[in-house]
């Protein structure tokens, strides 16, 4: 099959970051603070290298919108199996309110440019939480999308999906070229080895700007304020069970 | 009194006494030997009182006869209760896990449990303890794999658990002062949020009481970046047998006023004091935290990668550690954890720890070029992502965990020269054959400790008896550690020897006489039955 994968990576808040508000409440604090890929990202990757694995596709391009760290994450991906990355370059005020539609419309004018068949991309960023590009960038091309995919199969030119959803499990077929978002269960991404690490430091990034693919970014959202949840009170142990009845009329539950 | 006690110290079986300390025999009376004879008689009706799991008689690593301590009384426990309300223990479903320990090879029966708060509840039990001849085992986290954290018969524990507060923390020095209770992990936390870290980190952390870890003077991951605990803890406040509350709690980096008391308390297992309360040196939190995750197909080139990784990696180097191929397996089989690269003979964790990541990154980039391109090693990977760094590190620190699905195990804690140490599992895979069902070796290796671990589906005396003394004459011939830092505590009191002349050994008594003249603070721990 010489079936072109184009998958998006996006950098987040390392999972195991404790995140902390701006004393100005705009956003959080993201200076100093480790980043990595979105694992569900890593998910995406991993699916699309193994696609390659199995000669399903020929080529795997990793995609990312940002400033220039952002290159870190696709050599990961690069590292993980990609054959080519691309960063469009967006930063400062632009990259502060980057969101789901920006990013799907980009999306949307790269399938078209390099020609692809597939689209994979996590089924959400664990930063915001949207759940949107997928079902965008689907739109915005008219391709037929399956999203919380927890397994994916390629049979002739259709594509059979597994979806998780709230009820159980739903399997559907969809004609190629289509979009697809990974979910938890999809797959176990690879660690990058030594030698795919050497390798991928001579794999080609190529650098494009928003204006050149004729998206415009700016957003239409305005975030007003930016809080912490509520702070989570500690229990109380007591003594006895008589100490727990009159605790509980205290606090009104009985 | 005296010589009641001078046969009840003596070991079970009377041959034994002549094959640890041949030179002993020469001074035997006809009047001890009828002591040694009547006592062994005395001592096999006494062996029933003493459930250490897996003993028998002739066994160096047994428990001794039971001292003429008290027993607890009514009056006791009345001043217990009004010392210590609703503090003091003999629920004897509450007290089954404070009486057997982590490895549960070792079983004791203490019928009270007490939970002083402060250093002076400690205080008063101690004074009360030390009148009333009653035995003491002080227990932190009770994760000490030598036996030493739990009773041997009735001893009263007296356990740190509520003992948990931070006194201060000064984010200039980065000198925190806290009580013996705290748990480790919960002193990590307190500290990172401070932008500070623990010197030490250790497999327990969860579990583990500041308190313990610096009575058994615990080495750990992080050894060989920040050094031992004799050089990050500043002082001590300690509670002595009788009683008195010796507090040497100096918060200064510099100060030789008179002897360091404090070396004493250090690694002594709970024998000649109680500690109370820790002021410990802790370094910044580094920013840039890296973890390589590497394979080798020989020792010798896993030793040449450390050269290597000295050299290159120098002031950023925070952890180096190996485990082989047979806890690989066993991580894969009991754990599902999986392997990240390809199968080896050797797996090495290699930490970074620096105050810049672009600078730690190119470093660590050069460094593994340089490993692969020579092809010291073989496959590897690298994470700089707190979550990928804690699955890396979970393959080392779970070994231990993985090695008892395996039934029983024999453990062996050894220092030897470095070149040495894969030396020591060889011979002893070839010295069992099959009578050992796993034969692994991980460990410390920049710091020269191998944990040498040897499974059987159940506990085997046989295997013993092949094991012991043979890997404590080996690692004796090349002038290594019998204990490197897990202490001596039960299983290898009898040991010392291997590892310290007779000259120290018997210091070490005079100053538990004086310290501890009843010997009433964790008895049958750390120090032999004979000393001679």
């Amino acid at each position: 099959m010489s079936a072109r994968v184009l998958v998006g990576v996006k950098r987040v808040i390392d999972y195991a970051v404790k995140i902390r508000v701006k004393p100005d409440h705009t956003g959080v604090v993201t200076d100093g603070v480790k980043h990595s890929m979105n694992p569900f990202c890593e998910i995406a990757v991993e699916e699309a290298v193994k696609l390659k694995e199995k000669k399903l596709v020929k080529e795997v391009v990793a995609v990312s919108c940002g400033p220039q760290q952002v290159q870190e994450t696709i050599r990961t991906a690069l590292a993980m199996g990609a054959d080519r990355g691309i960063h469009v370059e967006v930063s400062g005020k632009d990259y502060e309110t980057l969101g789901p539609l920006q990013v799907s419309k980009i999306l949307a004018a790269l399938a078209k440019k390099e020609q692809a068949d597939l689209i994979i991309l996590g089924k959400q960023a664990i930063d915001d939480d949207c759940n949107q590009t997928g079902q965008m960038t689907a739109a915005l091309l008219d391709w037929p999308q399956g999203t919380f995919a927890s397994e994916v199969n390629i049979e002739a030119d259709k594509l059979k999906v597994v979806r998780e959803v709230d009820g159980g499990l739903e399997t559907i077929k969809i004609k190629l070229p289509a979009v697809v978002t990974a979910d938890l269960r999809l797959n176990t991404p690879r660690y990058a080895t030594l030698p795919n690490i050497m390798k991928a430091k001579k794999k080609k990034i190529a650098n494009v700007k928003p204006a050149d693919l004729g998206v415009d970014v700016s957003s239409r959202l305005e975030v007003l304020k930016v809080d912490e949840p509520p702070q989570r009170q500690g229990g109380v142990k007591v003594e006895t069970v008589n100490d727990l009845v009159r605790k509980l009329k205290e606090a009104g539950r009985i | 009194m005296g010589i009641f006690q001078r046969f009840a110290r003596l070991p079970l079986k009377s041959t034994y006494i002549w094959s640890l300390c041949p030179q002993y025999s020469t001074d035997l009376t006809a009047v001890d030997r009828a002591l040694i004879v009547r006592s062994s008689q005395l001592i096999q009706h006494r062996c029933v009182h003493s459930r250490v799991m897996g003993a028998s008689p002739g066994n160096p690593g047994a428990a001794p006869p039971r001292l003429p301590f008290s027993r607890v009384t009514r009056e006791d426990l009345a001043f217990f209760r009004t010392l210590l309300p609703g503090r003091t223990i003999t629920d004897p479903d509450l007290l089954k896990s404070s009486n057997v320990d982590w490895l549960k090879t070792v079983e004791g029966n203490s019928e009270v449990l007490l939970r002083p708060k402060t250093t002076e509840e400690v205080s008063q039990i101690l004074r009360h303890c030390n009148e009333r001849n009653l035995a003491v085992c002080p227990q932190g986290g009770n994760t000490g794999l030598v036996g030493g954290s739990v009773p041997v018969f009735d001893e009263i524990i007296l356990s740190t658990s509520l003992m948990n507060q931070v006194i201060t923390f000064d984010n200039i020095s980065g000198i925190l002062t806290c009580q013996a209770g705290c748990v480790l992990e919960n002193l990590s936390n307190y500290l990172e949020e401070r932008d500070f870290i623990m010197p030490l980190d250790l497999g327990a952390k969860g579990s583990c009481h500041i308190g313990g870890n610096v009575s058994t003077n615990a080495g750990g991951l992080r050894l060989l970046r920040y050094g031992s605990l004799r050089g990050t803890v500043l002082g001590l406040e300690v509670v002595l047998a009788d009683g008195r509350i010796l507090n040497c709690l100096a918060t200064l980096r510099k100060d030789n006023t008179g002897y360091d008391l404090k070396q004493l308390f250090i690694g002594s297992e709970g024998t000649l004091g109680v500690i109370t309360a820790v002021s410990i040196l802790c370094p910044r939190k580094p920013k840039a935290v890296n973890v390589a995750f590497l394979g080798c197909s020989s020792f010798q080139q896993l030793l040449e990668t450390f050269q290597c990784c000295r050299g290159m990696l120098g002031e950023i180097l925070s952890a180096f550690e190996f485990f082989d191929a047979s806890c690989m397996s066993l991580l894969e089989k009991h754990l599902k954890l999986t392997n990240p690269i390809t199968e080896s003979p050797f797996y090495i964790v290699i930490e970074t720890a620096g105050s810049n990541a672009t600078h730690d990154e190119e470093k660590l980039h050069k460094f593994l070029e340089e490993v692969m391109t020579s092809s010291l090693v073989t496959d590897g990977t690298v994470a700089t992502e707190a979550t990928k760094i804690k699955a890396l590190w979970s393959l080392r620190e779970r070994v231990t965990e993985a090695l008892t699905h395996e039934g029983y195990t024999y453990k062996y804690d050894i220092s030897l020269p470095v070149e040495k140490i894969y030396d020591l599992v060889q011979d002893m895979r070839g010295h069992l054959g099959d009578m050992a069902k796993n034969v692994v070796g991980y460990g410390h290796v920049g710091d020269g400790n191998l944990h040498l671990n040897i499974t059987s589906p159940s506990k085997d005396p046989a295997l013993l008896a092949a094991i012991e003394p043979y890997v404590y004459e080996w690692t004796s011939e090349w002038k290594g550690s019998i204990s490197a830092e897990h202490g001596l505590g039960l299983k290898k009191r009898n040991y010392i020897y291997y590892s310290k002349p007779s000259e120290a050994v018997a210091l070490m008594g005079s100053i538990k006489a004086m310290l501890d003249p009843k010997g009433i603070l964790n008895p049958y721990k750390t120090l032999p039955d004979n000393i001679h």
